[in-house]
């Protein structure tokens, strides 16, 4: 695959100990392209999530490999895997996790400060992603005051203010209604999504599977199928 | 860093609820334990305020002694045998008594009487209004101006008393360090007339106040005193010595160490209890920091700081408080025994870094604790 953004082969991963010790990810082998907007879908308990965080540098396999950019990320000490994440991956989570005692424009500011620009630096630097995600007018308000849909778009502009190589979205539509869900996506396919980029979405929301390039289908741990997109 | 520092900051003073009850925990536990510690320095400095007020450097004394308030008579020969001993290069008899005084209105008052060597007036106060020679002259007694002294009707020179019958003037005002503790005025006069106007046992001299030649030649001084059956301490063993007295031996030191524990517990339960709380509920958060690419010592930073800083803060109201009330007693009660030391304040800062280090140390266990992994799993 030209352009490759990530390569997982051989995936295993355990959890539990004893008789409660279950699988989670089987042999799962994945290969994703910069530009391409990659859906990972399944039932509850099918690995999606278990995937998304081996992929992401946040949960160590028990066996095989992942490489990002060519790098194989599991080779990483722990400052230098967090020095990864913070630098090429952008993370929207399924809640958000808004700090509620921060503006919203701090909230968008936290990566930047993690990467120690100065607060009277980050802070602008916040708002204009504010701006591209259309809250311009909210920036001095606490994440509570937000709608569902509006929260979510601060946690984007989070997730993009540090120009990662990489977003990460964890069940983005999960506490949106059809209708926002696809406005989400499609947002930020549109702002985020080019060459030099790569999304990765971990849903099960049919409702918005028409934005991916490419889509794939886990159960019980395993891959079963791959879908192919729009392009 | 500075940012990280700033995120810190916002993320404990925006929770505005928290850490009101943080300061009102650690302010609280701080104004008891340097209230506490301030009523015990100031009592014993007060119990110890003729050592400080006479500032001899080696007190001689029966070994019975315990305070100053309890003199026990000693022969004259003690003071000719101290006089007599290597190293010493003067030494001077002291009287110290209580009395009761008939003011000229007719109301009867106790005072403590202080009797200086006539010769020299060793430890004689600084006058204020009057001349020290005049403590020569008839009935001449000098009235210390402290919180005590308005107890004699505010006396100038010239004012007139009677002591045991006999008559007894004002020649002098005069200040001294520190007053006494037991909330009575107290004059000076002469070795010779305190002797004279006062009743006493057969022994008189209360202590022997003496001068080495040489500071190197006070253990031995001490030695050749304890030969002759008797005492011999320097000022700050005699203040210590005054000091667990009062500590060990009448209940005070147990009950502030009571006060000051409970102090400490309260505030520990109050700030270890609510910063625990504070992390527990942006537990999730510190998770997605992690997951952003926060990195353990940066963590650390932020819970590190937010104690600090409230513990800090704390500490600056909790004395703040302390000194206000202590000024606000004084100004109804002037004999208010309260001193805020170095040590108080000291004491007071270790018990606020022992409450901030174990409020960081839990919440830190559980921000290390938390997987990034926990927070994409809900």
């Amino acid at each position: 695959m030209p352009n490759l953004a990530i390569k997982a082969t051989n995936i295993n991963k355990w959890f539990g100990e004893g008789d409660a010790r279950t699988q989670a990810l089987r042999e799962v082998s994945v290969e994703a392209a910069f530009g391409e907007l990659l859906y990972i879908e399944g039932p509850s308990g099918s690995g999606k999530t278990t995937l998304l965080s081996v992929l992401s540098g946040i949960l160590r396999p028990d066996s095989g490999s992942v490489s990002v950019e060519g790098s194989d990320i599991w080779n990483l000490g722990q400052d230098e895997l967090a020095e990864f994440r913070l630098h090429k991956i952008g993370f929207v989570f399924q809640d958000y996790h808004l700090f509620p005692r921060l503006t919203t424009a701090e909230n968008v500011a936290v990566p930047l400060i993690l990467r120690r620009m100065p607060w009277g630096q980050a802070i602008p630097h916040a708002l204009k992603y504010l701006e591209i995600v259309g809250l311009e007018g909210r920036s001095e308000l606490p994440p509570v005051k937000l709608s569902g849909g509006e929260q979510q778009r601060v946690a984007i502009a989070r997730a993009m203010v540090g120009q990662p190589d990489i977003l990460i979205m964890d069940e983005p539509t999960a506490s949106l209604d059809g209708d926002t869900g696809r406005v989400i996506v499609e947002f930020v396919k549109t702002k985020f999504l080019n060459e030099r980029r790569f999304i990765l979405i971990v849903t099960h929301d049919a409702r918005i599977g028409d934005f991916a390039t490419r889509i794939l289908r886990m159960e019980d741990g395993r891959i079963t199928g791959v879908e192919k997109g729009v392009s | 860093m500075k940012g990280i520092l700033k995120l810190a900051y916002k993320l404990l003073i925006n929770d505005r609820a928290k850490f009101t009850a943080l300061l009102v925990g650690i302010t609280f536990a701080v104004f008891l334990i340097v209230q506490m510690t301030a009523m015990f320095s100031g009592t014993m400095k007060r119990a110890s305020a003729t050592v400080l007020n006479l500032g001899a450097s080696v007190w001689v004394m029966d070994p019975a002694v315990q305070t100053v308030a309890n003199t026990i008579g000693m022969p004259d020969y003690v003071l000719d045998a101290v006089r007599s001993m290597q190293g010493v290069s003067y030494a001077v008899p002291v009287y110290t008594g209580v009395a009761l005084l008939k003011l000229a209105d007719g109301t009867y008052q106790p005072v403590s009487v202080i009797g200086m060597d006539d010769s020299t007036l060793f430890g004689r106060p600084q006058l204020i209004k009057g001349k020290l020679e005049d403590v020569y002259g008839e009935n001449a007694f000098i009235a210390v101006k402290d919180a005590e002294f308005r107890k004699l009707g505010n006396p100038g020179v010239g004012t007139e008393f009677q002591v045991n019958d006999h008559r007894g003037v004002i020649v002098g005002v005069a200040s001294v360090p520190s007053s006494g503790l037991f909330g009575i005025p107290t004059l000076y006069t002469t070795y010779g007339r305190a002797l004279q106007y006062l009743p006493n046992p057969r022994f008189t001299i209360s202590y022997v106040l003496v001068e080495p030649k040489r500071q190197a030649d006070i253990p031995a001084i001490k030695q050749q005193v304890q030969a002759t059956g008797y005492l011999a301490v320097t000022r700050d063993e005699f203040i210590d010595r005054i000091t667990d007295f009062y500590k060990y031996q009448t209940g005070v030191g147990t009950n502030l160490l009571i006060m000051t524990a409970m102090s400490f517990i309260v505030g520990l339960s109050i700030s270890g209890q609510t910063f625990y709380t504070f992390v527990l509920e942006n537990l999730d958060k510190f998770g997605a920091l992690k997951a952003m690419g926060a990195k353990r010592r940066e963590l650390i930073l932020i819970i590190l700081f937010q104690t600090s800083f409230t513990a800090l803060t704390g500490y600056g109201l909790g004395v703040g408080l302390c000194v206000l009330l202590i000024n606000l007693a004084r100004l109804r009660l002037p004999d208010y025994a309260a001193l805020i030391t170095f040590w108080n304040l000291a004491l007071g800062f270790f018990m606020v870094v022992i409450i901030a280090a174990v409020s960081s140390y839990f919440g830190l266990r559980k921000v290390l604790r938390i997987e990034p992994f926990d927070i994409f799993r809900g």
